[in-house]
């Protein structure tokens, strides 16, 4: 381009603007790797602490009190894997945690999609004041509810039951929110051909509309999973049988000295670290997903 | 009576098929009967175990109910506003028990607020950059705490924060001796002034106080103790939230940005006067989401520290819990609850009031739409048509 230009003035006012193109490329790569820099010490704070869980749970527990941010084991044993899953009662708290997760999200699943669809679809009176109510209802904070809860399942008589620990976490307004969105996303015209045929509003849901809204079950799936393996406040005040007991609240009461004597670090490390795989494995299956379902959010 | 009304029934029931002979209307009935057969587990549920608990709890919570039997049976008494009183106006140990519950719960949220909404936005604008290699790993990296659960992150921190763990190691290559941090009561801001010479408070604030401990002990700052619960707060959520601000920023247009480069405004004046009056209405959702959640903190605590060292962990909802469960106080538990909620409440209405104010944006220029909240206005279908 310079080399087209005839006046001197121009031609080392090209020169000049080339130089500081020059030094803002350079100035820009330094900032690119002051980011990257920066980024990935962030990073390895965020991961370290699972990383160090991990080997710790490999640990000796003399090994674990000195030298508590070694990676690497100097001496592997699996003492307390062993110890959990022979003689503990870790087992049976994983048994329970499976049972309550599968029950929940199936319902959830089931329950939401149902009431998602009459709030989206079906026309009935009463249904602005439903919604509104589902709104209001979901403004209550959970932990409020935690004695009122226990007070209406020990008057309904299935405290230290599956179905106390159960039935009340398959209230969900937002995942009822979720797939109404979802089903208001698809066009009636679905619908019309079916409803020709004759088909009921349960048929027209159950095997026109719900194949449809895969995409919004799996986040629904998700939403629930993670929720109610990961809960633990409701479990606390639905039961006290120490046979109904689940992973959150085994390991909580690891954690305050459960299991005898001594900091016992890696065997607390290693039952919260089995209790993370389920969920790990989900996020990572399910990755792209849940960023969408959170990052959907603002997507109106 | 009951001879005409049934009459009029029949009638009624006669005339209707006459009146509306389309078969529309046919359909439209059994549409109605199918929308509230559709949605009526949802609300055996919702009601079951949100509206009725809510209402049995406002009755135990005026009632001297010690857990025996039902609350609703006979020979429970009605006392009035006397756990209320005993709560927030006597003085004596429930009051004092609650004033430091609020006390270390209102440090956990003036601190765990702002950080984490500071924190989340920086790493958004750090991995919304679009030049930057790997963002889908980052982004894994930085959300991943947020997927496990509260248990297993706090047996983890219990480690890494234990007298002889991680961070305290860490902190030893620094040459710096690090506190036994999960029993260690001492506040943080009454450490500081003791570091500049101040060891106890003016008589102005040892001498008055309110909700039964002083205004001194008010601003002792989180314990040693709380400030790891902080730590770990900021830790598990920013990730949410840096998502929900990623997704703000990946809606800001391009041009606006350019127009301001072409302004020549520095990288830090468009992030200020640029990027954030944008983001406003999920800065305004992150806030509310984090107050609200800030006030619930049990999970942690129960795992934790059950409250101590010296009550200093204690919040409003473990002694709600601990004032039911362990001392069979239901009707105190029930009122703490009760006045939880209230707080909530009252600070979520003076966050928007405040936030409110200050919006200059107006209304039409805005390019993001305001959402309801995180992850309940979430539209799948976006994440679909990826």
């Amino acid at each position: 381009m310079s080399a087209t230009t005839l006046d001197p003035a121009r031609d080392s006012a090209n020169r000049a603007r080339e130089l500081r193109a020059d030094r803002s490329a350079r100035r820009r790569r330094t900032g690119t790797f002051f980011v990257y820099a920066v980024l990935l010490m962030i990073v390895l704070i965020y991961i370290y602490p699972f990383l160090v869980q991990v080997s710790t749970s490999f640990k000796s527990e003399a090994e674990a009190v000195a030298s508590p941010l070694g990676l690497v084991p100097q001496h592997w044993t699996f003492a307390a894997y062993e110890r959990l899953f022979l003689r503990s009662d870790y087992p049976v708290w994983f048994k329970n945690s499976v049972i309550v997760t599968i029950c929940v999200t199936l319902g959830r699943v089931f329950i939401n999609s149902l009431a998602g669809y009459a709030l989206a679809r079906l026309e009935f009176r009463g249904r602005g004041l439903v919604f509104a109510g589902l709104v209001a209802v979901m403004a209550v904070p959970g932990v409020v509810l935690l004695i009122p809860k226990f007070l209406v399942i020990n008057q309904l008589g299935i405290y230290n039951t599956y179905a106390g620990m159960i039935i009340p976490l398959l209230a969900d307004a937002a995942g009822i929110f979720i797939m109404k969105n979802f089903f208001e996303s698809i066009p009636r015209s679905v619908e019309e051909a079916a409803r020709i045929d004759g088909a009921g509003p349960f048929r027209i849901y159950w095997s026109v509309v719900l194949p449809m809204a895969t995409p919004a079950l799996v986040t629904l799936v998700i939403l629930a999973f993670q929720g109610s393996w990961n809960e633990l406040s409701h479990f606390i005040v639905a039961s006290s049988d120490p046979e109904l007991r689940t992973l959150t609240k085994g390991v909580a009461q690891l954690a305050s000295g459960g299991l005898g004597q001594g900091l016992q670090y890696p065997l607390k490390l290693g039952a919260a670290a089995i209790m993370t795989i389920p969920v790990a494995v989900l996020f990572f299956v399910f990755q792209r997903r849940i960023m969408n379902v959170t990052s959907g959010a603002v997507k109106e | 009576m009951s001879t005409t009304r049934s009459a009029e029934a029949t009638s009624a029931s006669a005339r209707s098929p006459r009146r509306s002979p389309s078969r529309r209307s046919g359909v439209r009935g059994r549409e109605a009967a199918a929308g509230w057969l559709f949605i009526s587990p949802m609300i055996v549920i919702l009601g079951l175990f949100l509206v009725v608990p809510v209402l049995m709890a406002a009755w135990v919570s005026v009632s001297d109910w010690t857990g025996r039997g039902s609350p609703l049976s006979s020979t429970v008494g009605f006392v009035g506003g006397e756990n209320y009183s005993r709560l927030l106006a006597d003085g004596g140990l429930a009051t004092q028990d609650f004033g430091t519950a609020v006390r270390n719960n209102a440090w956990y949220v003036f601190l765990v607020v702002p950080l984490q909404t500071a924190l989340s936005l920086f790493l958004a604008v750090m991995v919304n950059r679009k030049v930057l290699r790997g963002r889908g790993a980052f982004r894994t990296a930085f959300y991943f705490p947020s997927v496990t659960s509260s248990v297993a992150i706090t047996v983890l921190f219990l480690f890494l924060f234990s007298a002889s763990g991680a961070v305290n190691k860490g902190l030893s290559y620094l040459s710096i001796t690090g506190p036994n941090w999960f029993a260690d009561a001492r506040g943080v801001v009454h450490v500081l002034l003791g570091a500049l010479g101040v060891q106890s408070g003016p008589a102005a604030l040892t001498g008055n106080g309110f909700l039964g401990i002083t205004w001194w002990s008010w601003i002792s700052g989180p314990s040693v103790a709380m400030s790891v619960f902080i730590i770990m707060a900021v830790f598990t959520t920013s990730g949410t939230f840096m998502l929900l601000f990623i997704a703000a920023l990946q809606q800001i247009s391009g041009d606006v940005e350019e127009a301001a480069l072409m302004d020549g405004t520095s990288a830090w004046q468009r992030f200020w006067y640029v990027t954030v009056p944008m983001l406003r209405p999920t800065l305004f959702t992150v806030i509310t989401l984090g107050l609200i959640g800030c006030w619930q903190v049990f999970d942690q605590i129960y795992t934790g520290t059950q409250g101590g060292p010296a009550k200093t962990t204690l919040t409003p909802a473990y002694l709600s819990y601990q004032s039911s469960f362990e001392q069979q106080q239901w009707g105190r538990g029930a009122a703490i609850a009760f006045v939880l909620f209230a707080i909530i409440v009252v600070l979520t209405i003076i966050q928007r009031l405040i936030l409110r104010e200050r919006d200059t944006v107006p209304r039409r220029k805005r390019f993001i739409h305001p959402i309801r909240t995180g992850e309940s206005g979430a539209v799948p279908g976006a994440g679909a048509q990826r």
